[in-house]
């Protein structure tokens, strides 16, 4: 793999762009492989990756059904923050935003990621109340949080209606090392990265049957033929109860569409991502100068990767009023993806009921910030069969066991 | 925007007069079921790519429940019964069965 560099960028310019390489190879599958991961969204190929580089494992098929970040990584709105309130949950969460910080430089690839602060808005007391109980708990455990007044949000975000009158803003966490960065090129750097390990990603192969024998894994079977494998990862997001039906069991999970739209670009009228949850909606402003604004998940399940108008409405109504600004922009575009949602709304990183055979998903509404310690942590589960100190408390069992991590902020705004 | 039948005021609703209840004739367990089994009461779903049978309640109408059948891909209806009813209707799965040739009929 060529490095990309400043010097990169001038010898292509000198020669009309000509000698750029193809950023991942597409092989054909071979017989067999160590691992198979089964999904190449953000959080499968940076399990790839991490088991490539912290444990040397390169032997390893990335399946993915359709291409490389056309999935919920490139669906999602980019939001990168850790400001949990459970342990654990900050724990994974914090190690996810810490390599995000430096993951450009890991990959060589510019995924853009912009620290510009993550707002939390409270509008209403126990709102107020909760999100202390909340920057309490990320100071204990080291995450950069504080508590701020209107009067600083108003200075924070200039465009912002703080005073209702409705829903008046009473204060705001503000987590100023969050902030954004370029969804799909988080996917495409991973890509990339594996690739030049030796890993083989294996795009439009859809995964139609599992091989199992005596409750132990051998493989799995494809729209591209059959692949054995010693040991398989499903990192299937939204799809997972589909997956874990061939193989035999059910998941503690329900699939809904989650929406988003942006509006039509504009200059610069916010520079930080800004979460309302009392009404309902968030925003942040892209490179393009889109606004980025995140819907609601549908009240059932469903597959239908569309979302349905009336979120829209509640959402655009919602962010309307707290930033009367934007009241005239029309919207761009408007799409939807399938999420997978637990009973506490929180991951699932755990080995199943077949050996051989982990799982990560249940990430929900939130799973782009997560992706690098995701993958980590799943990285570790599948080279000791052992989940280590991050990926311990997702474990399945934890639903029958009754040590859910209720985690009240899993999502931008409650779901 | 969903529109379901309400077999209660037997007219035709907005999905925003209705809450989604989820998962339809699950075996309720109490307290003295075995972890598992309570443990699958509660929270592990189906969740099919496909025809499912679901809860709904008229919350902003007659506050009844009832049941329908839906595709989770396209969100086709194909229709309401009675929350009362255990098992859906012959008739529905027939309806299902005539427009779905790959449906399998009501798994557990």
């Amino acid at each position: 793999m060529k490095k990309y560099s400043i010097s990169s960028i001038v010898t292509e310019a000198f020669r009309d762009n000509l000698g750029w390489e193809k950023a991942w190879a597409k092989p054909k599958p071979k017989k067999e492989y160590e691992v198979i991961i089964v999904g190449g969204g953000g959080h499968g190929l940076a399990t790839a990756y991490y088991l490539a580089k912290n444990y040397d494992v390169t032997d390893i098929a990335v399946i993915e059904k359709g291409w490389i970040g056309g999935g919920n990584t490139g669906r999602n709105t980019t939001i990168i923050r850790s400001n949990y309130l459970q342990e654990s949950s900050i724990g994974i969460y914090e190690k996810s935003r810490f390599l995000y910080e430096t993951l450009s430089q890991d990959l060589n690839y510019n995924i853009m990621f912009s620290p510009r602060g993550v707002l939390m808005l409270c509008q209403t007391e126990h709102e107020l109340r909760a999100m202390k109980r909340t920057s309490h708990a990320n100071r204990i455990n080291g995450v950069d949080t504080k508590m701020v007044t209107p009067d600083e949000v108003k200075e924070i975000v200039p465009i912002i209606n703080i005073d209702g009158p409705r829903f008046p803003v009473l204060g705001a966490l503000w987590q100023p090392r969050g902030g954004t960065a370029r969804h799909d090129a988080v996917a495409w750097g991973y890509a990339r990265k594996c690739s030049d390990y030796g890993i083989d990603i294996i795009e439009q192969c859809e995964v139609v049957g599992v091989k199992k024998k005596r409750e132990k894994i051998v493989g799995v079977e494809t729209s591209k033929g059959q692949i054995k494998a010693k040991k398989v990862c499903f990192v299937a997001a939204g799809h997972s109860s589909v997956l874990s039906e061939l193989a035999g069991f059910r998941l503690p999970i329900e699939s809904v569409a989650l929406q988003a739209l942006v509006s039509e670009p504009i200059k610069p009228i916010i520079d930080c991502v800004v979460m309302a949850n009392t009404v309902h909606g968030y925003l942040s402003q892209s490179d393009k100068g889109e606004l980025v604004i995140g819907g609601g998940a549908d009240g059932y399940n469903n597959y239908s990767q569309r979302g349905s108008f009336l979120h829209i409405e509640e959402t655009v109504r919602a962010l309307v009023e707290t930033f009367p600004v934007i009241s005239r922009l029309r919207q761009l575009r408007q799409w939807g993806g399938i999420v997978d949602m637990t009973g506490d709304r929180s991951p699932i990183i755990s080995k199943t009921p077949v050996e051989g055979l982990f799982i990560n998903c249940g990430w929900g509404t939130g799973g782009f910030k997560a992706i690098p310690g995701s993958g980590w942590a799943t990285a570790e589960l599948i080279y000791n069969e052992e989940p280590g100190n991050l990926a311990a408390p997702f474990s399945m069992d934890r639903f029958s066991e009754g040590r859910l991590i209720d985690e009240s902020a899993a999502a931008a705004v409650a779901h | 925007m969903l529109y379901l039948f309400c077999p209660i005021c037997r007219r035709d609703c907005d999905e925003t007069e209705l809450s989604c209840g989820g998962q339809a004739h699950l075996i309720r367990r109490d307290h003295t079921s075995s972890d598992k089994d309570f443990y699958r009461y509660l929270y592990e779903r189906k969740n099919d790519k496909g025809i499912i049978f679901e809860r709904w309640r008229h919350v902003y109408g007659c506050g009844k429940w009832f049941h329908t059948a839906r595709c989770t891909i396209t969100n086709q209806v194909f229709g309401s019964y009675s929350a009362k009813d255990a098992l859906p209707p012959k008739s529905l799965l027939a309806k299902i069965r005539s427009s779905r040739v790959d449906f399998k009929g009501w798994i557990k």
